[in-house]
């Protein structure tokens, strides 16, 4: 029997596409991801209701893990990176950092054992977000000096200007979004691929030699630990870049 | 005539596996950079994290961010990975 000689790897688009379950066809088409982000806005809502609705002056129990994560966010995040005076995006980032955990964490759950950021909608849609509130609070606080102090950044020698101006703004308008949406997409993604092949190598050898199974095993363990730690950072780092860039659309000048 | 079939079969078979080999190029070579790139931004984190234990948490979130820029290039090579591949 040829060791692993019936591997043979899945194509993408069977690790990524699922059939709708509902509604089959129509736009409002109900799926496995769509099913996952509603479970996962359910959870939220319901961990931090638990811990906000009888607040007590000594927190206990869920009400500690709520007032840790909203510190986090606040004085981590908000504060350090925003601005001080910034309290009111707390929500928004608190939400998108919850949001994006949940989902990521989806990626380890038995039976589950799908993240959907990994698909391009849901990191697209929260890049599109960002977008457009940075440029929103850019141009209500700073009027069209925003684009200018941009574009053309003080200190810098006339002619430079030729070579910056074009630079900026392809960073300001295109670079931003795009690469905060593929960064969620790639981590998420590769992580799903290797999981799913690691999973396949144990099985197959599992079939056909049973002592080689342990090595694709006890990585396929030690990956799942470190996809955890994946999840967690690329939705801090998610956060973080957003929480910059509306800091830097508040205070241009540093 | 079907000497024409097995060379036009295998032509599309060449342009496949060139397709394939010049796809894990692009990431391969895309990689190089932003994979020298976070060594530095790390290993400048560590060394002032190990001289200034009271600025750590400014200096972690710094690193991180610094991070997130260089890896941009590499996603970029990874979406051209995908593009090149089909």
């Amino acid at each position: 029997m040829p060791l692993l000689g019936a591997f043979v790897f899945p194509p993408i688009d069977e690790l990524f596409r699922w059939k709708d379950i509902w509604f089959d066809g129509s736009p409002l088409a109900i799926n496995k991801t769509v099913l996952l982000v509603l479970l996962s806005s359910a959870f939220i809502l319901i961990f931090m209701f638990s811990g906000s609705r009888k607040m007590k002056l000594q927190p206990t129990g869920v009400q500690n893990l709520v007032e840790v994560t909203y510190e986090f966010i606040d004085k981590g995040i908000t504060r350090d990176v925003v601005g001080h005076d910034a309290e009111r995006y707390t929500p928004f980032l608190g939400t998108l950092f919850l949001f994006i955990l949940f989902l990521n964490i989806w990626e380890v759950i038995p039976g589950i054992q799908f993240p959907p950021t990994a698909r391009m909608g849901i990191p697209g849609y929260l890049a599109l977000q960002t977008y457009v509130i940075y440029l929103y609070v850019g141009f209500r606080h700073h009027g069209l000096k925003y684009l200018t102090g941009h574009l053309f950044p003080p200190g810098v020698p006339k002619a430079l200007y030729l070579l910056v101006t074009p630079i900026e703004f392809v960073q300001l308008v295109l670079v931003r979004p795009f690469s905060l949406a593929v960064r969620l997409l790639a981590n998420m993604m590769a992580g799903h691929i290797l999981l799913t092949a690691l999973a396949l190598l144990t099985a197959y050898s599992l079939q056909n030699a049973p002592i080689i199974a342990i090595g694709p095993f006890a990585l396929n363990v030690a990956v799942t630990g470190f996809e955890i730690l994946v999840g967690f950072l690329q939705a801090y780092i998610f956060t973080l870049l957003t929480a910059v860039y509306i800091g830097d659309s508040l205070h241009p000048d540093h | 005539m079907s000497t024409l079939l097995l060379a036009a079969q295998q032509a599309g078979e060449l342009k496949a596996g060139l397709q394939s080999i010049g796809a894990g190029i692009v990431y391969g070579a895309a990689a190089i950079g932003p994979g020298i790139g976070i060594g530095l931004v790390v290993a400048s984190a560590i060394q002032g994290m190990a001289r200034q234990p009271e600025m750590q948490g400014t200096i972690r979130t710094t690193m991180f961010l610094g991070i997130a820029f260089t890896e941009a290039l590499a996603l970029f090579g990874f979406v051209l990975f995908f593009l090149a591949k089909s």
